[in-house]
């Protein structure tokens, strides 16, 4: 797995209205919400759409990372960019939307980066390798490794839907 | 060792005489409710059925509430759209708990559902929007999710994974004083614990002052629990419940209630006196960052708002029209009144409510989310500063990332509407 370079760093309680403004909510498909990702940051939205920062790229963010409001357009703006959160934790319905629609998400409690620092998981620790330093990272609820392994909620819900009798 | 209230209804709801915290179960789902949002709910939940031999139909169409509320009349051709599809789909799938764009059964989700009797102590509830912790008021475990999750309970009946919380126990003794509400002491409550206190965990409200306070009150209190990061807020039913459902709500059927176990375990307790609470701002931007009005007086306001699935309720609508009644909201503030609901906005009218607000200069508008979140009406201009009754003040909430929302009771927001300024309406004249 190749490194992946925090375009982004936000502090603590960055709530769905900052990851996708209220006033964009119309738009609701997974195909259209990436346009509006972080949209009242112009730069850093720019940015994103003109394709200057490659997918795959990293976001590092401090406590209660998503939350606020459920908008799912929170989730799937950023993994129309295969964005990579690393928060020092996440909210409750954020988190659960993040595996529902297959966004990668590592909580790393100590998490410490600077924007342009190259990061990478390695054995469950999170390595910072500009820094030298590394991370534990908490396993994500057991509960939810199913839904993982599916590749997402709908593909997981299909077949337990299919397993009933029609 | 005994259980808390949500351990109870949980261990009920899978039929099993005991839960744990931290076991992870499947219970059915009582109601699932959706808004506009429910347009996204639709379309992951063909993607559920796409490719198979199965027709898309719901568990059970009885079980699911959509109602219109973020951009009620429709602010453009592509929330229209969205709404088209949804009342289509309704209709196809026999969903008969639709609230559609009307004036006479419309309103917010927050209160349609409670006054319409679709909550019942005991559910399991789940609603694509944060605040569908407001039905713990009435005993029902409510949470939030998102629209993947609720395609998959739309599908399966079943809510996958649910982990049983660890409960937060508040008890709250005491007489409110005047002029401070419910909205002050959940304010107050969510500055002790901060953003992210509650995080994956229920609070249980407790104490006389729970006791004697309103079922409006306590869906006020559990509709702001999530901004402590709460699953859900809870009221264990008492006759309270019993009264509103019966009179208000209009529910006919035996009702079942249950209380925690006097020898439930409780991760947290938190205290509080409610006869020294006073009125409580929160400041920008974060709904933790709470003061007391005496600290933050005197900040000069544009736009003042009433309403909102917090406090868009009949008695929050008297403390305004008291106040305002024969005054005038003073020039250079503009004021916006949300009623919860149009049954509401009704009987605010019989009451003379509305007349009294109108008059006073207050701009009376329909039913709905809008400018609580900045979708539909009251945006806010650069450096403009409001102070509204709603739940969140987020950076860029109000539509605006360069204005500042100030959270408060509506005495609060009432009396400040009068001098332009954040003034505490115990001094108010």
């Amino acid at each position: 797995m190749s490194t992946k370079k925090v375009v982004l760093k936000v502090g603590d309680d960055v709530s769905t209205d900052i990851i996708y403004p209220g006033r964009f909510m119309a738009t609701v498909l997974p195909s259209e919400t990436p346009a509006f990702a972080f949209a009242d940051n112009p730069d850093f939205n720019k940015r994103l759409k003109s394709g200057e920062i490659p997918k795959g790229s990293a976001l590092v963010a401090g406590k209660n990372f998503g939350c606020g409001s459920s908008r799912e357009q929170a989730v799937s703006c950023l993994k129309g960019y295969e964005m990579m959160i690393v928060a020092r934790d996440i909210s409750r319905i954020f988190l659960q939307s993040a595996i529902n629609l297959g966004l990668n998400i590592i909580v790393c409690p100590e998490i410490e980066a600077a924007e342009g620092d190259e990061l990478e998981i390695e054995g469950g620790r999170m390595m910072n390798r500009t820094s030298g330093k590394s991370f534990a990272t908490n396993p994500l609820p057991k509960a939810r490794q199913a839904i993982i392994d599916a590749g997402g909620l709908i593909p997981y819900t299909r077949k337990l839907m299919l397993s009933n009798p029609a | 060792m005994g259980m808390t209230y949500v351990q109870k209804l949980l261990a009920k709801a899978v039929g099993q005489s005991k839960v744990d915290v931290g076991e992870v179960l499947e219970p059915k789902v009582n109601l699932a409710m959706s808004h506009e949002n429910g347009a996204l709910v639709i379309s992951q939940f063909e993607e559920i059925y796409k490719g198979t031999d199965r027709e898309a139909k719901v568990w059970n169409p009885d079980n699911i509430a959509i109602i219109f509320d973020h951009r009620v009349p429709a602010e453009s051709s592509k929330t229209a759209g969205n709404q088209k599809k949804t009342r289509e789909f309704v209709g196809k799938q026999g969903i008969k708990k639709f609230h559609d764009v009307r004036g006479d059964v419309g309103g917010i989700c927050h209160q349609i559902l409670p006054e319409n009797g679709y909550v019942r102590p005991g559910y399991v509830l789940v609603g694509t929007d944060s605040h569908t912790t407001t039905h713990g008021a009435l005993g029902a475990f409510s949470f939030g999710v998102g629209a993947t999750e609720m395609a998959s309970v739309w599908t399966l009946g079943r809510i996958l994974n649910v982990e049983v919380p660890a409960t937060i126990k508040v008890v709250v003794n005491g007489k409110l004083p005047a002029y401070v509400y419910p909205k002050d002491l959940i304010l107050y409550v969510i500055g002790k614990l901060t953003a992210q206190g509650a995080n994956y965990k229920v609070l249980e409200f407790h104490g006389d002052t729970i006791r004697n306070m309103s079922t409006s009150g306590r869906l006020t209190i559990c509709n702001m629990s999530v901004e402590a990061g709460a699953t859900s807020g809870l009221v264990p039913p008492d006759e309270e419940t019993l009264r509103y459902l019966r009179e208000e709500a209009g529910v006919k059927e035996k009702i079942e209630t249950f209380g925690p176990d006097a020898d439930a375990v409780y991760e947290q307790v938190l205290e509080i006196d409610a006869s020294k609470l006073t009125p409580q701002i929160a400041c920008p931007h974060t709904v933790d960052n709470v003061k007391p009005v005496t600290e933050v007086k005197g900040k000069k306001l544009h736009q003042i708002v009433i309403g909102s699935c917090t406090n868009g309720r009949l008695d929050d609508l008297e403390v305004a029209a008291k106040i305002l009644k024969g005054k005038r909201v003073v020039d250079g503030t503009r004021m916006l009144v949300f009623p919860a609901s149009w049954r509401i906005y009704h009987k605010a009218m019989d009451l003379g409510f509305i007349q009294d607000i109108s008059r006073a200069g207050a701009v009376v508008c329909n039913p709905g989310c809008g400018p609580c979140l900045g979708i539909h009406q009251g945006a806010l201009g650069d450096n403009e500063v409001a102070l509204a009754t709603t739940n969140r003040n987020f950076k860029g909430r109000m539509g605006n990332p360069k204005a500042e929302v100030y959270l408060c009771s509506p005495a609060v927001a009432a009396a400040s509407a009068l001098t332009g300024v954040i003034t505490d309406p115990r001094e108010a004249k």
